[in-house]
């Protein structure tokens, strides 16, 4: 389980870390999400990885830490609200400037049709 | 337990709320009469406790009751109470600025700036980490919304790498908050300064990762060198009281380096004492460097006072490096000084700015200003204490961290840094006052007049700079005291753990 578990970590870092280095901010949002959804799970796994244990005592015999699991939802909120927002600024940013590109201009040497550029 | 704890932090979250309620929401003039009481009363409130955490010793305070290593507590030691006074002042300063117009921009100016202020006072409180990361989000996410505020392209394109870089920056705050729980098993700063030094040797190597991931995240915050990057064009694109309430945001990550570096990993941490110190080091001069730089370099006044904050931050940056507590005290009096300055010469930009016309606050040949002498004046004054000239502030404060810089390698960068620093400053400085003011085309009496509760906002804070020189004597004297405080593990630690302590102690 935990292999697994670390690997699910492992990916979604990566995975998140590769999209928000793109130069549009729909691939940026997406990476954000992801790192999100990555550290929410690390998070998760800092009061130990165990199965069949309920965070309240007296229910189970062993029991897992609830702290982390407080830390996560708090988490969890503060994401949400934030990628709400960097969402919006994003669509924001697309009708102030014209484009989609983080920076606010197509650069000269990008793959991009001359077309898309402005 | 006395509640004064925590109203620094309680009183502009419920101004802010109320503000958005009818009676006070349906005229702009309620509005700002409310949001001037306010932060009248935040700054009565904080400077009561700073008297109180001064003479009385830190006060702790503990949420719900619940006991410090399992609660939240809040710690109002005098470095954390000087630092919501600090907050408080310059909270009133952009809202008095803002009254004469920008809060017309936008809505719900004053709400934001009272919410920023209660996550900054917040981040300075709290003593517990976990809590130190809700705070920071609650003052990004103003000002997120403070910096778009007016709207604008350039606002737009500034705050989409400003949301993004500081988003990615929470979730490395999470991640080192995720590892130190894990290792430690608590998330109160006390606490954590207590259990470091029983850990085995591998387990010290993670929590070293977090520390130094830590150490990344305030750097960002504090805008320290490879993290820079933000800095100038989003101070420089933000409105004039924004900007200037940003200056107190910087020094949020310079407090969390100090409070992290020096309690937890500080020099009862055994192996991992002072580690972020081999790092601080040359990010504290190259930070002077690009900063100095950049001023050189900088095409407008906004700019070059950002690049002027780069430079500040890199003093205080130092200041971290040397980590004794004389340089620590030395720092939070600088701290002070370039908050204030840095502040008051955003808002003068602004107003050189509306008198010049097209050309703006840029540095080319422009018409004359309707009040040339007024705003060469206070631009004077600010320059003279923003590059540490006496008789003003910068000078004390850059003469007291040179003065903690006692050994030889340490004096030597730090003073040569720190001084050509300075110089550029100067020449930065004399070059943007000579085109702004002699640089003169034509001589027209178009433009507004300042209006008053503008000059008063820029008065009250250019004058803490020669108030801090009258009153250095009781000024060093709190920094001194929240120096000594910070360093001392029987004031930092224990004090904020009675009881465990008090265990310890029956046994």
């Amino acid at each position: 389980m935990e292999m697994l578990f670390a690997l699910c970590v492992g990916v979604l870092t990566t995975c998140g870390v590769f999209m928000i280095l793109r130069s549009r901010t729909f691939p940026v949002v997406i990476g954000l999400t992801l790192l999100g959804y990555a550290v929410n799970l690390f998070l998760f796994s800092t009061g130990r990885l165990s199965i069949n244990s309920a965070a309240i005592i007296g229910s189970t015999t062993e029991y897992a830490d609830p702290l982390p699991q407080a830390l996560v939802l708090t988490a969890i909120v503060i994401g949400f609200a934030m990628t709400a927002f960097v969402v919006i600024l994003a669509m924001r940013g697309r009708g102030d400037l014209g484009n989609d590109h983080v920076d606010g201009r197509i650069p000269e040497h990008s793959s991009l049709s001359d077309k898309e550029r402005k | 337990m006395s509640h004064l704890v925590v109203l620094p932090f309680l009183l502009p979250i419920f101004g802010g709320l109320l503000l958005l309620l009818p009676p006070i929401q349906n005229a702009l003039n309620h509005q700002r009469i409310f949001a001037i009481f306010t932060s009248i009363l935040l700054i009565l409130v904080s400077a009561t406790l700073l008297h109180t955490s001064y003479t009385q010793g830190t006060q702790l305070y503990m949420l719900g009751g619940w006991q410090p290593p399992f609660g939240i507590a809040l710690v109002a030691d005098p470095l954390a109470s000087l630092l919501v006074l600090l907050t408080a002042i310059l909270g009133l300063a952009a809202i008095l600025f803002a009254c004469s117009g920008d809060d017309e921009t936008g809505m719900y100016y004053h709400t934001l700036i009272l919410l920023l202020i209660a996550g900054v006072n917040g981040a300075f409180l709290t003593g517990d980490l976990f809590n130190l990361f809700v705070c920071f989000e609650i003052l990004l996410i103003a000002s997120y919304a403070l910096l778009v505020h007016g709207g604008g392209k350039h606002k737009t394109q500034a705050s989409l790498h400003y949301v993004i870089l500081n988003l990615v920056g929470s979730s490395i705050f999470l991640i080192a908050l995720g590892i130190l729980y894990g290792m430690l098993g608590t998330l109160n700063i006390a606490d954590m300064a207590r259990k470091l030094p029983l850990l085995t040797e591998d387990d010290q190597l993670l929590v070293k990762v977090a520390g130094l991931l830590l150490l990344v995240v305030f750097g960002l915050k504090s805008a320290m060198l490879p993290l820079h990057f933000w800095l100038p064009r989003t101070y420089a694109s933000a409105s004039a009281p924004v900007a200037a309430m940003f200056a107190i945001m910087t020094k949020v990550g310079i407090y969390s380096i100090f409070r992290v570096h020096t309690v937890i990993f500080g020099e009862n941490a055994g192996n991992l004492a002072f580690m972020a110190q081999y790092w601080l080091w040359p990010i504290a001069i190259l930070t002077l460097f690009m900063g100095a730089v950049g001023a050189l370099a900088s095409s407008n006044l906004r700019l070059l006072t950002a690049n002027m904050i780069l430079i500040s931050i890199g003093t205080l940056l130092v200041g971290t490096a040397i980590a004794s507590e004389q340089a620590a005290g030395a720092s939070f009096y600088y701290l002070l000084h370039t908050t204030f300055v840095s502040a008051a010469m955003f808002l003068i930009a602004d107003l050189i700015s509306r008198q010049r016309g097209k050309a703006e606050d840029r540095f080319v040949q422009a018409r004359q200003m309707k009040q040339r002498d007024l705003l060469a004046g206070l631009f004077f004054i600010a320059a003279v204490a923003m590059v540490g000239m006496p008789p003003l502030s910068g000078f004390i404060g850059k003469a007291l961290l040179l003065q903690s810089a006692d050994s030889g390698a340490a004096m030597l960068w730090s003073w040569s840094a720190i001084l050509l620093a300075g110089l550029a400053a100067i020449i930065a400085l004399s070059r943007a006052g000579t085109t702004l003011f002699w640089r003169v085309s034509s001589i027209n009496d178009e433009g507004e007049k300042v209006p008053t509760a503008k000059l008063i906002a820029i008065v009250m804070l250019l004058s803490c700079s020669p108030l801090m020189v009258i009153f250095a004597g009781p000024i060093t004297a709190v920094t001194t005291t929240a120096a000594a405080v910070l360093h001392d593990p029987a004031l930092s630690v224990d004090a904020l753990l009675p009881t465990i302590t008090q265990q310890l102690g029956g046994y």
